[in-house]
Order: structure tokens, then C-alpha cells, then sequence
């Protein structure tokens, strides 16, 4: 019994060394994923630095969907081993991450929509990713609280409908990665701020922190919204704006709501979580920001069009309010790999509205790149050099609103 | 209302009346090469900090101007158009 009141740390503070082979910025779900998948390759000798403490940036600002049914087959493929690997986590790593695969709507509410999820679906469907399409009688079945009247201004006419998609408890993939890196003797050090990058002849040689220089043969950028701060350590400036990306929370209700509900008409999604509240996002802001202050505009404008869907909760009241600073690229496709040019500095960025979902799968592969040398033929497709050689991975309809 | 930005013809006005049109920068001759290109169509500054960009008043005048600002805080620190300060726009 009193087991239940006992603290177990999830991971140790550790020496600060002056030497790591690996160096991993950004201790959220992608640099400590990165840590672990690193390490169960048997590259141990490695280190992740977090400014604040882990978890404090997207990974904990995020509103924890997981789904692969995207728009192009390179994103298919990529989301789908995601999606998989968080299927096996929570036994991977022996934490409960609360994983519930509830299924995923995505509402159409005009024709040219409808069109839209038609080619997901048939994409999805080639890929072998489970998703169709599904019309407004076998909606009101699965939601039955959706207002599928013809009141609204723009009525829900049709619905992508992924059963594979749902959610998780976020910060617990981030504390369990944490413990996995840590079990392994991998060096977790929050509160420790990298402010330069030292490079020779083309290879990066160091990483100057706020506690010190490390001196390492391979730094990972995985710092989503900081990414381009980061990347002008070594004089690189990526395809990336910065934008805030706003959320909120409403007080917990008894459970009715069973899907995560996306519209990209209405700029809103809505799902359900274990403890009852209805956590519900929106499009990023329309300007560029590194501020993470949240606007009432955007929650009178994302509680109005969340009555469109769910008339039903006018009498709800909002419990908070938040917004995290998302790495946005021009094709809404992350970018991975290599640099040209410098030897050891590996990019894990440009992770937009959509880094949550694929934690584990950047984690593995970037990992695979680090231990093996070869960029994994999954991520080749994300590299930079796609915006050179006119290569484009281009997301935006399946993850421009559609979290 | 998250933060005002001071049209140079209309004053301090909300941000949701103006259209962000991304940071300043200077367009390449057409002679630059196939990578020269592509940065300029892709790679970003994307300053953390005082940063100058391009903003349009589209529920007011309805016109063009720069302003700078920094990203941290949303703090405009000056707007103005770009033909007062040409030299000043790069």
C-alpha cells in the first residue's frame, strides 16, 4: 500500500562531463526519445541538455493526438511507424502513457472537403493504414453529441474516420523516455542552456553551454520552436518561421466524447481526456512569435466554433488557457538528417503542429542515422536538401488544422 | 486583444485588423544561382528578438509598411514606410 506514496525518481542528476560522443539539444519527447533509441543501439556515451526542465517546451504544450492517416505516401509510411511504436511503448518502456486509441473524425463540412479526405483515404488505404470515409448516419453513431442538424453555418456533410488515431498522457512519454535514457546511463541535464556551437573544417567539435563546454562529434538539434536560434549557432538558417500555436482546457466533465474531432473548416479539435476535461486547439496564430502568452481572440473565436460542432456544452467553463511556439516549414513536413557541409550536426526540427505524434518514430531513426552512419530510406524524403532540389513533401491539407 | 502594431496613416491599431507578411528581405538579382534562389524563397532569419517585417493594414488604410518587432514580446518598436527609409531596408 504505501508503495503508492513512495518517490521514485524518474531519472538521476548526473555529473556535467566536458566530453559526450553525442549531444542532444532539447530534452522533450524527441531529444529524450532520440537518447533512447540511441542507447538501446548501444551508443550510450550521450547527453541531452534542456534549458528549463523536460518536457517544458512543445512536448508539454501539445495537445497529445497520435494519428498517420496524412496525404502523402512518404508521410504515410513515416506517421504509420509512429503510430506503431507508440502502440508498444507504454510495455517498451514498463509506464503506463495512458494510450487510448479511440479513434480520429475529421470533419468535412464542404465539398471540395470531402473531395480532400477522399484522396487521404484512398492514400491511407494503399498503405494499409486504416481510414475511410464515412457519412453523417454512421457519424452521429460514433459522436452521438455532434450537431449534425443543418444549423450550423457550415453543416458536417462527411468524415474522415481513422479508428487507429487517439490519444495519450503527454508528459508521461516524456518521463518515461527519460527513465529509459537514464536506466541506460545516458546523461539527462535540464536547466542547462546550449548558447554556442564550435565547428572545425566542417565537423562540429563542441557545444558551449551555460554550465560549460562539451566537447562532442555529433550535436542533434531537437529544439522545434528555438530550432532556428539553434541552427545559427553553426551559421545555418533554415526554411522555418516560428508561430504560436493556442490551447485550452475546460473544467472535466462526465465522460461523452469518445473520438478526437478535428475540423479544418472550423479551425478547431476537440477531444475527451481520462481525468473528463475536453482539452481543444486551434490553427497556429496568423503572425510569427516567440512569445507563448495566449489571446482572448483566439479563445472567444475557438469556443464559438466548438459550439458549431457540440451546441451542447454552451454552459462549460474553461479551466485554462496556453500556447507553445510551433517550428513551422513552408510543405508542413518536418526536416531530418544531415546537413550538407557540416559533418556531425543532425537536424530533428521543423516539427510544426504535428511533433508530438511522431516522437518515437524520429527518435528511432535519428538514432539509426547516429549509430549506423546511413540516413534510414523513412526520413530520407524530410531532408533539407528537399527545398534545393524542388523535392517537397507537401502536408499542409492533412496537417495544417487536422492535429 | 493580444497586442497593438502603430499603422504609420492609422495609429495603434489591433493586430487582428493587419495581415503579417513575413520578415523583410531583399529580393536577389536574377542572375544569382539555383541555391542563392531557393534561399530566398525558403530560408528564414526567424528572429528571436527585434526583427523587421512586413505588415499590411487590411481593415484599415489598407497599405503596405515595415515594422519592428520584437518576437519575444510582440512589442512594436517602430513602423514606418518603406520608401522613408530605404537605406534603412535591408
Amino acid at each position: 500500500m504505501w508503495q503508492l506514496f513512495r518517490k521514485t525518481p524518474m531519472w538521476r542528476p548526473r555529473p556535467f562531463r566536458d566530453r559526450y560522443d553525442v549531444v542532444i539539444i532539447g530534452g522533450g519527447v524527441h531529444g529524450l526519445a532520440t537518447a533512447y533509441y540511441l542507447g538501446r543501439a548501444g551508443v550510450r556515451d550521450v547527453c541531452v541538455l534542456e534549458k528549463s526542465y523536460l518536457g517544458s517546451g512543445a512536448s508539454g504544450r501539445n495537445t497529445a493526438i497520435i494519428r498517420s492517416n496524412y496525404r502523402t505516401p512518404e508521410g504515410v509510411s513515416f506517421y504509420d511507424e509512429s503510430v506503431k511504436l507508440y502502440e508498444r511503448l507504454a510495455a517498451d518502456l514498463g509506464y503506463n502513457l495512458l494510450f487510448s486509441q479511440q479513434g480520429h473524425l475529421t470533419l468535412a463540412h464542404t465539398d471540395s472537403a470531402i473531395n480532400g479526405l477522399r484522396v487521404r483515404a484512398e492514400v491511407n488505404q494503399l498503405m494499409g493504414v486504416e481510414s475511410r470515409l464515412i457519412w453523417p448516419e454512421e457519424i452521429q453513431r460514433l459522436v452521438p453529441a455532434l450537431d449534425l442538424s443543418p444549423r450550423p453555418r457550415y453543416p458536417v456533410l462527411a468524415a474522415l474516420y481513422h479508428p487507429p488515431g487517439g490519444i495519450i498522457r503527454h508528459d508521461a512519454v516524456v518521463w518515461a523516455y527519460a527513465r529509459g535514457a537514464d536506466r541506460m546511463g545516458i546523461a539527462i541535464h535540464p536547466f542547462t542552456e546550449a548558447v554556442g556551437i564550435g565547428t572545425s573544417n566542417g565537423q562540429v567539435t563542441s557545444v558551449l553551454t551555460s554550465r560549460g563546454e562539451i566537447r562532442a562529434g555529433v550535436v542533434v538539434n531537437a529544439t522545434a520552436g528555438f530550432c532556428s536560434t539553434v541552427a545559427k549557432m553553426v551559421g545555418l538558417h533554415l526554411p522555418i518561421v516560428t508561430h504560436p500555436l493556442q490551447a485550452f482546457v475546460t473544467e472535466p466533465l462526465k465522460p461523452f466524447l469518445d473520438k478526437v474531432i478535428v475540423s479544418a473548416t472550423l479551425h478547431v479539435y476537440v477531444s475527451q481526456t481520462d481525468r473528463g476535461e475536453l482539452v481543444i486547439g486551434s490553427e497556429i496564430d496568423p503572425y510569427s512569435s516567440y512569445s507563448s502568452r495566449s489571446t482572448l481572440p483566439f479563445l472567444e473565436a475557438t469556443a464559438a466554433h466548438t459550439l458549431e460542432l457540440f451546441p451542447c456544452l454552451r454552459r462549460v467553463r474553461v479551466l485554462r488557457q496556453w500556447a507553445g511556439i510551433c517550428d513551422m516549414t513552408p510543405d508542413y513536413s518536418p526536416i531530418l538528417g544531415e546537413v550538407p557541409g557540416l559533418k556531425g550536426f543532425i537536424l530533428d526540427v521543423g516539427w510544426g503542429t504535428y511533433g508530438f505524434k511522431a516522437g518515437p518514430v524520429a527518435g528511432k531513426r535519428i538514432a539509426e542515422l547516429i549509430a549506423t552512419g546511413r540516413t534510414p530510406e523513412l526520413i530520407k524524403p524530410f531532408s533539407l536538401t528537399r527545398f534545393y532540389d524542388d523535392t517537397l513533401v507537401g502536408e499542409k491539407a492533412a496537417a495544417a488544422v487536422s492535429h | 486583444m493580444s497586442f497593438l502594431v502603430p499603422c504609420p496613416h492609422c495609429g495603434p491599431r489591433d493586430v487582428y485588423e493587419f495581415r503579417y507578411g513575413g520578415e523583410f528581405q531583399r529580393r536577389p538579382p536574377p542572375t544569382v544561382s539555383d541555391q542563392e534562389w531557393a534561399d530566398y524563397l525558403y530560408a528564414r532569419r526567424n528572429v528571436a528578438g527585434p526583427a523587421k517585417e512586413w505588415w499590411y493594414h487590411r481593415q484599415g488604410c489598407r497599405r503596405w509598411f515595415l515594422a519592428v518587432r520584437d518576437t519575444r514580446t510582440n512589442a512594436v518598436l517602430e513602423a514606418f514606410w518603406p520608401e522613408d527609409k530605404p537605406e534603412g531596408a535591408g
